[in-house]
């Protein structure tokens, strides 16, 4: 049954070519390897453990490039990081 | 109205001159006046998938260094009375044309017609630069494959910077049969990824390699790469057109299809 389920479970081959686009659009956008942008990760996280407790399992520090014509064509970085309680 | 309009991609093989060919014909076929200009100079073939390499006398080159007149170069269409060529030089290479040249031929031909249509080459060297500078609008072609919309990306990317007005994208070769089993990514799932508008979906279809072996349009058979074309055709004069995914598949996907809800 277990087996049955990891079958359909597999990672089809759309999901993989999606996954490798977006990190590889990424560096291609601004010039920022994936290796910057986990450096970055890392010292965002640490940054703000100093003040709030944060959910680092469920923390998203991801670049977007931003779709809207107009005023901002610049890729974006979007952190969406959920805060378990403040320090006091 | 005269409206210019580019058709790239980035990478090559991925459908330009074959969606340029087919758009040309597409547009003619509604009645509009149309020159398709192919901007590939070292490396024609527009005048092939046309089926109009025989009737070369003149060329893009020609015109600009003022050998001869527009008109002595553009070649009429056996099939479509409002349907023109301007085809590419085979001799020379891409510095033989400069981008002030081709905004100067560009505009001159904007009052004689509805369309102008120009198949822009691989890459984003000057070619490139060439075929995009005098454009109102882009059509970005691509494939639903990494490499193809990694390229895709970095020329829409070239045409913001560029202050492209219209910029939308038609993607070529889908199997639908694919999609389905999660094994190809999907018009949604590339849209997503390049954030443009869809312009059109082009099935994988066999027609392709006939029609292009015969030097005729696809817009004429009953094929769904042809009605695909047809209504893309139709959506660039404005028209709305409900986007479709067609393509055979086979039973066993059907079936499978019912388990692998995606």
């Amino acid at each position: 049954m277990i087996k049955k389920f990891y079958f359909f479970k597999r990672k089809s081959s759309k999901d993989i070519a999606k996954d490798r686009l977006k990190i590889l659009l990424i560096s291609d956008r601004i010039n920022c390897s994936p290796k910057t942008l986990s450096m970055i990760k890392t010292d965002v996280i640490k940054a703000i453990s100093k003040y709030v407790n944060i959910d680092e399992q469920h923390t998203e520090i991801v670049l977007k490039k931003n779709n809207k014509r107009g005023n901002n064509k610049r890729p974006t970085l979007y952190a969406n990081i959920p805060i378990l309680d403040i320090h006091e | 109205m005269c409206e210019v309009i580019v058709i790239t991609s980035g990478k090559g093989g991925v459908g330009k001159t074959t969606t340029t060919a087919n758009l040309g014909s597409g547009l003619a076929a509604l009645g509009k006046k149309v020159v398709m200009i192919d901007t590939d100079i070292g490396l024609r073939n527009l005048d092939v998938v046309m089926g109009l390499e025989n009737r070369i006398v003149y060329n893009l080159v020609d015109v600009v260094e003022g050998t001869c007149r527009i008109k002595q170069a553009l070649i009429r269409d056996k099939r479509y009375p409002g349907l023109y060529l301007l085809p590419s030089a085979q001799t020379r290479d891409k510095s033989a044309v400069n981008e002030h040249q081709m905004v100067k031929l560009v505009e001159n031909l904007r009052p004689q017609f509805d369309y102008v249509l120009l198949d822009c080459p691989a890459g984003i060297e000057q070619g490139f630069k060439n075929a995009v500078v005098g454009a109102d609008r882009a059509i970005i072609v691509t494939t639903p494959e990494v490499s193809a919309i990694r390229d895709a990306d970095r020329i829409i990317g070239l045409l913001e910077a560029n202050e492209m007005k219209q910029t939308e994208l038609v993607l070529n070769r889908v199997r639908l049969d694919l999609v389905k089993r999660g094994e190809m990514m999907s018009p949604t799932d590339v849209v997503d990824i390049l954030g443009i508008p869809l312009l059109g979906i082009i099935p994988d279809d066999e027609q392709v390699v006939i029609s292009t072996n015969q030097g005729d349009p696809l817009v004429e058979t009953m094929s769904m790469a042809g009605r695909a074309y047809r209504n893309i055709s139709l959506r660039i004069t404005g028209e709305e057109v409900p986007m479709e995914l067609t393509g055979a598949v086979s039973f066993w996907t059907k079936v499978t299809g019912i388990f692998l809800k995606n």
